[in-house]
Order: C-alpha cells, then structure tokens, then sequence
C-alpha cells in the first residue's frame, strides 16, 4: 500500500474515534468521588474577604486530597489541553437538539484552576476540563460568570452520582455532562447536548497521526534512495520491528495472503503503539488516547469490519452451520455461541487494551498522589519528602512495566486480529 | 456495596495469578529442557501472559466501574 494511502487509513481511524469519542467518556458517575475541591467552603470563606478575592476564592483548595478523584480526572478526556502548569483551550463543537450547534474555543470559558471555567457562554460550563450545559431556560444564554461546584448525590438505585451545580445570581442549575452511549453503565446517558469537540485525546490522534505520516514518509523516501544499501537512521529503527510484524505476525498468519492486510496490521500496530507511549511522557503526554473506551472501540470497530468483509464462505459456513456437528447441538448451542464469538473477539480486545493501558495510569497516578497524601496537600513538608521518597521509586518500577505494556498489548491487538483475519481468509484443506 | 466489588476484584486477581503463574512455571521447565530456544519461549510468554492479564484486568475493570 502506497505512502498515501497509509495516511488515509490513519486519518479515517483517527476521525472515526472523534465522532465516537464524544459519545463514551471513561469517568464513572458512581462510586466515590469524595468533594475534590471544596469549593463550597472557599465561598463562604471569601465572602468575608474583600470583594476583588472573589476570583481567587474559587479557586482555594481547602478540601482534603482526593486520590480517586485525580486519578480518574486524570485518565478522563477533556475540553481543555493541560501542559503542566498551562491550560491550552480547544475548539468546541457542541451540538443541542432543538438550539443547534455552538461552536467556540473553550477559551470563552475564561478556565482557572482545574479546567473550572468562571464564565458559561450559551449555557454551556466548564468544569473540571469537560463542558457541561445547563438546560434550563431561566439560566441566562448570554455569557455570564459562574459559580460551579459539585456534590455526591445517590439516585433512586443507590448509586451516587456526582452532579455538578452551576451558580448565577444566588441560584442554583443543575449542570449535564455530556451524552454518552454507555447505557448508564458508567453512569452516563444521553443528556441534553452532544460534544463532538476536539478533545485532549482527538489532538493526541491527530497528533501521533502526523508524527507517524512524517516518520514512515521519510522512511519510504530513504528506502527508495538508498535501494541496495544498508539501512541508516531512522530506518535501522524501525525496520527490526517492521520485519518482526511482517515475519511473526502477517505471514505466519496470513499465509499467501499476507501482502494484502499487512498495511492494516501494521497501521493497527504503530497508531496503538504510538498512543500507548505518548500517554506516558509526563505533563506533554497525560492524554490517555488508548485508555479511552471509545477510541479502542473504533480500532476493534476496524477489525470486526476487516474480519466479516474478507471472510470467505468456509468461515461463515464454520460459523453459521458448522459442518462435521449434529442438527440439535448446532441450533441450539453451537451457532448461538459462535455468533456471539463474533462479537465477542473484538469486544474483548477493545476491553483488554483499555483495561491495560487505563490500569497503568492509575497506578501511577496513585503512586504519585502518595506525596501529597503523606504531605497533607503541602502542609507537612517532611511529610511530602518521605512520600516522595517512597513515590519515585515506585513509579520508576511502574513506568518500566508500562513501557513494557505498551509494545506488548500493541504486538497483542496486532497479533490476535491477523489471527481472525487469518481464520477467515483461510482455504479450505 | 464497594466492598463487594473489591472482592470480585481480589477474586479475579487470583485467577491471573494461577494462569500466569503456570505460564511462568512450564516457561521455566522449557528453557531448562532446551536452553537455545530461550528468545522463542521468552516471547511466546509474555504474549500468553498478556493474554491471560487481559482477561482478569478486565473483570478488575468492570469491578471498579460498577461497584
């Protein structure tokens, strides 16, 4: 497959998981997501205080350190790209039925501390990175200042919830997420708006997709000057592990017909693989793209595709009506449960590559938030030091193993759908 | 019911440990059989072991998100 058309298949895997994304975040609603900032204290603090603190109030952290909440905050997509210390707005697209589309860089939320917006702009808010709308009619649609803050309510099930609470003028509105298709499994649903934004995960897609377009243009390029040569630079590089895909994975899998899939095999490979290192640099990295339900939902989508369109009659007939099998166990048992193999294959490897690359992350994050748990959130210097002291060392280990995990579940996703594609282009013998 | 969930979470902890121990242990006898076959072991190991955690990480996952 020629150089273009690589790009072309990285860009429609990478559009694809934007429209996707906006519909399944990974942040639960349940379970407890203890006040991370207890904002509501820092009110009524300042409201004592001179009235040009009334900014900075919001912003006071004198809630205790929540673990879990940054853990998932942190492995959460968001509206806002957080480098370090900086938070770099993105543009919006937000769709409501019946008001329509507003489309806006999330810097009209004026963001302040934690991706918390002091501005709505079209009943839409910022909170913690992720936009959420008020959809109440009494809220003004002009651009307003905010008061946003949070509690942990149970629903009729018994699950708490966090709600988010928008405050204009003494009153309180209620503030939706986003919709999702979860089914209310990870406590979402659909809500009154649709977020189609270019979120921290999509830059991180179209990102990697770039560098990766770059990377294996020059290496095409330098292939074809230097036919005949050794290989030098960047393709010593990536041509071990090239050849290792092409010769462990595609041909032994594939059989003759391994020049035809190998481009997508090795498109699977690289982008998860891409993802999976980028989310661990610190503070540039962060973005958890391959730890997103709905982002390794559209490469298994991909592979579900690719499987079922090159599957020969030999493979449905394997699957629909196994021959060799008597009638009853066939109807009742055995076509039943190979259907639902269908779509079980690639669920599994959507969950598996989530649950691994997501896992990783929060342990990490959970190592470093030692620090500020032994600190007392920068109250207890000596404290802080001996979390550190514990903290490093064990997010070095971490680090390792995720590295380690990160070509691993890629060579895994890889492997296991030249597998599928394998058993269905297969001869019959 | 947090509780429960971390249960079901231990309980599927124990089924990789089981699993991949077993990788481990006949990864180990094989080498010992034919120590030159090692690199070829060592990567069939670690796939099957990645394998393996798939399957507990994601009990351990749907634990987390439903309980």
């Amino acid at each position: 497959m020629r150089m273009h058309h690589r790009l072309i298949v990285f860009g429609i895997l990478s559009l694809f998981v934007w429209a996707l994304q906006a519909q399944i975040p990974v942040e639960p609603q349940g379970g407890e997501l203890l006040a991370y900032v207890d904002v509501q204290d820092a009110h009524a603090e300042s409201a004592q205080g001179p009235d040009d603190n009334h900014g900075e109030g919001h912003d006071d952290h004198s809630g205790e350190y929540d673990p879990t909440g940054v853990a998932f905050h942190h492995v959460s997509d968001q509206n806002i790209y957080n480098i370090g210390p900086w938070a770099f707005p993105l543009p919006c697209f937000l769709y409501a039925p019946g008001e329509g589309w507003t489309v806006m860089s999330s810097s009209k939320f004026d963001i302040g501390h934690h991706g918390i917006g002091h501005k709505s702009y079209n009943r839409y808010v910022l909170y913690e990175g992720m936009v959420h709308r008020v959809n109440d009619s009494a809220f003004p649609a002009e651009a307003v200042e905010v008061h946003l803050s949070h509690q942990n309510e149970t629903d009729e099930e018994g699950k708490s919830k966090q709600v988010v609470y928008a405050e204009h003028n003494g009153q309180k509105f209620v503030a939706e997420p986003k919709s999702t298709l979860d089914g209310g499994l990870l406590g979402g649903g659909i809500t009154s708006f649709y977020d189609f934004s270019l979120t921290k995960n999509v830059v991180t897609m179209l990102l990697m997709l770039l560098l990766l377009g770059w990377m294996f243009i020059k290496i095409a390029k330098a292939y074809r000057d230097r036919e005949g040569m050794a290989p030098k630079g960047i393709q010593s590089l990536v041509e071990p592990i090239f050849l290792f895909i092409q010769d462990e994975v595609a041909k032994p899998f594939l059989g003759h017909k391994w020049k035809k899939y190998q481009p997508f095999l090795m498109a699977l490979f690289f982008f998860i693989l891409a993802l999976n290192l980028f989310g661990q640099i610190p503070f540039f990295g962060g973005s958890n793209a391959s730890g997103n339900l709905s982002v390794t939902m559209a490469l298994a989508i991909f592979t579900f595709i690719v499987v079922n369109i090159s599957g020969n009659w030999h493979y449905w007939q394997h699957i629909i009506w196994m021959p060799g099998a008597p009638a009853a166990i066939k109807l009742l048992v055995l076509t039943p449960v190979e259907i639902m193999g269908l779509f079980i294959k690639p669920l599994t490897l959507m969950l598996r590559l989530f649950a691994n690359i997501t896992a990783g992350h929060m342990v990490i994050l959970s190592f470093i938030g030692l620090i500020f748990i032994f600190g007392n959130s920068g109250q207890n210097v000596p404290g802080a030091m001996v979390g550190t002291a514990m903290a490093v060392p064990l997010t070095l280990f971490m680090m390792a193993i995720e590295l380690l995990v990160a070509f691993v579940q890629a060579f895994v996703f890889t492997i296991l759908t030249a597998s599928y594609i394998g058993s269905a282009i297969e001869e019959h013998h | 019911m947090g509780s429960l969930a971390a249960v079901g979470a231990g309980l599927a902890v124990i089924g990789a440990g089981i699993g991949i121990g077993n990788i481990g242990m006949r990864a180990m006898e094989a080498i010992a059989r034919q120590p030159e076959a090692v690199g070829d072991i060592r990567s069939n190991m670690i796939l099957m072991a990645a394998l393996v955690e798939g399957a507990a990480l994601i009990a351990i996952l749907l634990s987390f998100f439903v309980g």
